[in-house]
């Protein structure tokens, strides 16, 4: 007699799945036009703020006061080779607004890139060692929490003083609060479950769970809460610019732009209305996409 | 919520509170640059003026120790004396702070007043154009840098319509002796009614330009939660019960569907505070916000380290405020 045909065996399908998760929802990313179109925008800014010295029309700092004040092409008195006007010294704004997009860009970027590496890890620690590590860093937390982000950052320029370096410090001396509260979140629940239980009853490391078992499955909402902070890291670069503590003239910056501009509004409008319009330019375009990745790879926001 | 809880609450904030002084201190102590040359400038001191200077500070101590006079000081309301105003800082502050918080209430109300219509509308026309604007608006109000709308709005209605002024808080012409500190108030209570309109003139575009955020944020909340409650079994009853539709949103939906609203609210007040650095500078509001601002430029350390722990101690307090009127207003949440 023969044995009972052996059951079939379960192919571990896993890996497969999980990339055709991630193309599902690369796929539901792409179908959604606006965010597809944001998506395009941002890397349209991007590739301005690198390419800056061969698109820029003009040196962005210039001066020529036989043009100060002047005005956008289009308006009499304006001129296409200095398409959005002149400021109060006589630089051309379009080219400062080139140049000014990399020190948002740069500045947005490096501060995301800070926070989010220091949040993983504290939340990764937090949430999978819990006990004292948890404590310490949770308080932490709560305290970074207590100020209002402006201000911390305002307290922190006034010390430190202005400059790019600072700027980042500043702001991602409070930033990372926000990465390692998701992770910490996602780390408690992913802890628990049956494959990591099994990678610690196989002797792995706990480094090696909360980098190569934990952080791989739980990087999708990271990411994605990066990029929506990606948006207020940089208007609040562009409101410590506005205020005087950010980058240091004469290196154009959107928030410094718009601050010159506020003593011509009589007479020159232009001055503060076009870098203001890119900062809103650009972080609508982030939000936006930033708002089609959640909907897309978050699976609390998927139907 | 029990008396036992509550106190847990207000027990849980302490080291919170210490913590952020603690942080606060630092942002000072570990600065480069020595407070008492600052403060000496460019007078000619004595060797024995500067090292009695040094002494009244507190600075020739350890600095655990500079830390506890610092706190227990900060605890009886004594920040030391501003360098620039040669006064002592809480004086300062407490002149600026009504023009603050007529500001930030003001702003709160416009925030409301904009918000909860709007998202409802919004709830009740789903996918109408009004709920495609409103979600266009939010989006908007949330990617606006807040000092640029506050110029644009500046640019149209003070610039080129000449409805409104330019900056300030009241006109010349129209100052009063104070009362209580907030113009709206103080006006009224004159019985100065031109003076009250000047004011009121004086705080519509600041206060827009402050609310902005809080009312894209409040709006899609509203719109959210009224979505979900008439959704609930209880408005399709209501309904069902033949009762009209203004009764039924008004009276039934509404009461619930607010609940987020007041929440989020609450919590979002907290981040007026940072907002008003940046509206004040951009109107001429002489509040904390823009003080603080300028003692930066003035080099006025003890006035920045007084203001920021005050904006911190003042926003855990009202994110606990927030959270115990949450708990309230949801009987579902027990903690």
């Amino acid at each position: 007699m023969s044995a009972p045909p052996a059951p079939a065996l379960l192919v571990p399908e896993a890996p497969q799945k999980a990339e055709s998760i991630f193309h599902r929802n690369l796929a539901t990313f792409a179908a959604n036009r606006l965010a597809m179109a944001s998506a395009v925008v941002v890397v349209l800014f991007v590739l301005m703020a690198v390419l800056a010295p061969f698109v820029a029309p003009h040196d962005p700092n210039e001066t020529d006061l036989f043009r100060r004040m002047q005005p956008p092409a289009w308006l009499p008195g304006g001129e296409w080779s200095y398409a959005l006007g002149c400021d109060a010294l006589g630089r051309d704004i379009l080219s400062r607004i080139i140049y000014g997009a990399r020190i948002s860009i740069f500045i947005g970027t490096a501060v995301i890139l800070v926070a989010t590496s220091i949040g993983i890890l504290a939340g990764l620690a937090s949430g999978y060692l819990r006990g004292w590590v948890d404590v310490v860093i949770s308080r932490i937390v709560d305290i970074l929490l207590g100020f209002p982000y402006l201000i911390f950052a305002i307290g922190l320029m006034a010390m430190m003083g202005p400059g790019l370096w600072n700027i980042i410090l500043a702001l991602a001396y409070k930033e990372w609060v926000i990465p390692c509260r998701v992770v910490r979140g996602e780390t408690l629940v992913t802890r628990e479950l049956e494959y990591v239980e099994a990678a610690r009853a196989l002797g792995a490391s706990r480094w090696h769970i909360m980098l190569r078992e934990i952080l791989p499955n739980i990087l999708s909402p990271v990411i994605v809460v990066s990029t929506i902070r990606m948006a207020h890291v940089i208007i609040l670069e562009a409101s410590l610019s506005f205020l005087g503590l950010g980058v240091q003239p004469p290196t154009a910056s959107w928030g410094s732009m718009v601050a010159d501009g506020r003593a011509f509004i009589l007479e020159a409008w232009w001055v503060s209305t076009f870098p203001g319009l890119a900062i809103l330019l650009l972080v609508l375009a982030i939000n936006v996409a930033s708002q089609g990745l959640r909907d897309a790879f978050d699976p609390r926001f998927q139907e | 919520m029990s008396l036992g809880k509550l106190l847990e609450r207000i027990l849980q904030l302490l080291p919170v509170l210490l913590g952020v002084s603690l942080i606060v201190f630092a942002m000072m102590a570990l600065t480069p640059g020595d407070p008492v040359q600052i403060m000496i400038g460019d007078q000619s001191v004595t060797p024995e003026q500067e090292a009695a200077l040094r002494r009244d500070l507190g600075l020739d101590r350890p600095i655990h120790e500079r830390f506890f006079l610092f706190v227990t000081d900060a605890v009886r309301g004594d920040f030391g004396e501003s360098f620039y105003h040669r006064r002592p800082v809480a004086d300062v502050i407490a002149e600026r702070l009504p023009a603050t918080i007529e500001l930030s209430l003001v702003a709160l109300i416009v925030a409301l007043a904009t918000a909860i219509p709007l998202g409802v509308l919004a709830a009740i026309r789903k996918n109408s154009v009004l709920d495609r604007l409103a979600t266009v608006g939010s989006l908007l109000g949330v990617s606006l840098p807040g000092f640029w709308f506050g110029i644009l709005l500046m640019m149209l209605f003070a610039v080129h319509l000449q409805i409104l002024p330019v900056s300030g808080r009241i006109g010349y012409s129209s100052e009063i002796v104070p009362i209580t500190g907030f113009l709206l108030v103080d006006t009224l209570l004159r019985g100065n009614l031109s003076a009250f309109w000047d004011a009121l003139s004086h705080i519509i575009l600041p206060a827009i330009t402050l609310g902005l955020p809080m009312t894209a944020i409040l709006m899609r909340v509203t719109r959210t939660s009224m979505l979900e409650v008439l959704r609930q079994d209880y408005v399709t009853f209501a309904e069902a019960k033949g009762l009209s539709r203004r009764r039924v949103l008004f009276r039934h939906a509404l009461k619930n569907a607010l609940i987020p609203t007041v929440s989020v609210a609450a919590i979002e007040t907290g981040s007026l505070l940072g907002g008003n650095m940046i509206v004040e500078t951009v109107f001429g509001w002489p509040g904390l916000g823009r003080l603080v601002v300028e003692s930066i430029f003035l080099r006025n350390y003890p006035l920045v380290q007084a203001a920021v722990l005050f904006y911190a101690v003042t926003y855990v307090l009202l994110n606990f405020a927030a959270d115990l009127l949450y708990t309230a207003l949801n009987p579902r949440v027990k903690l």
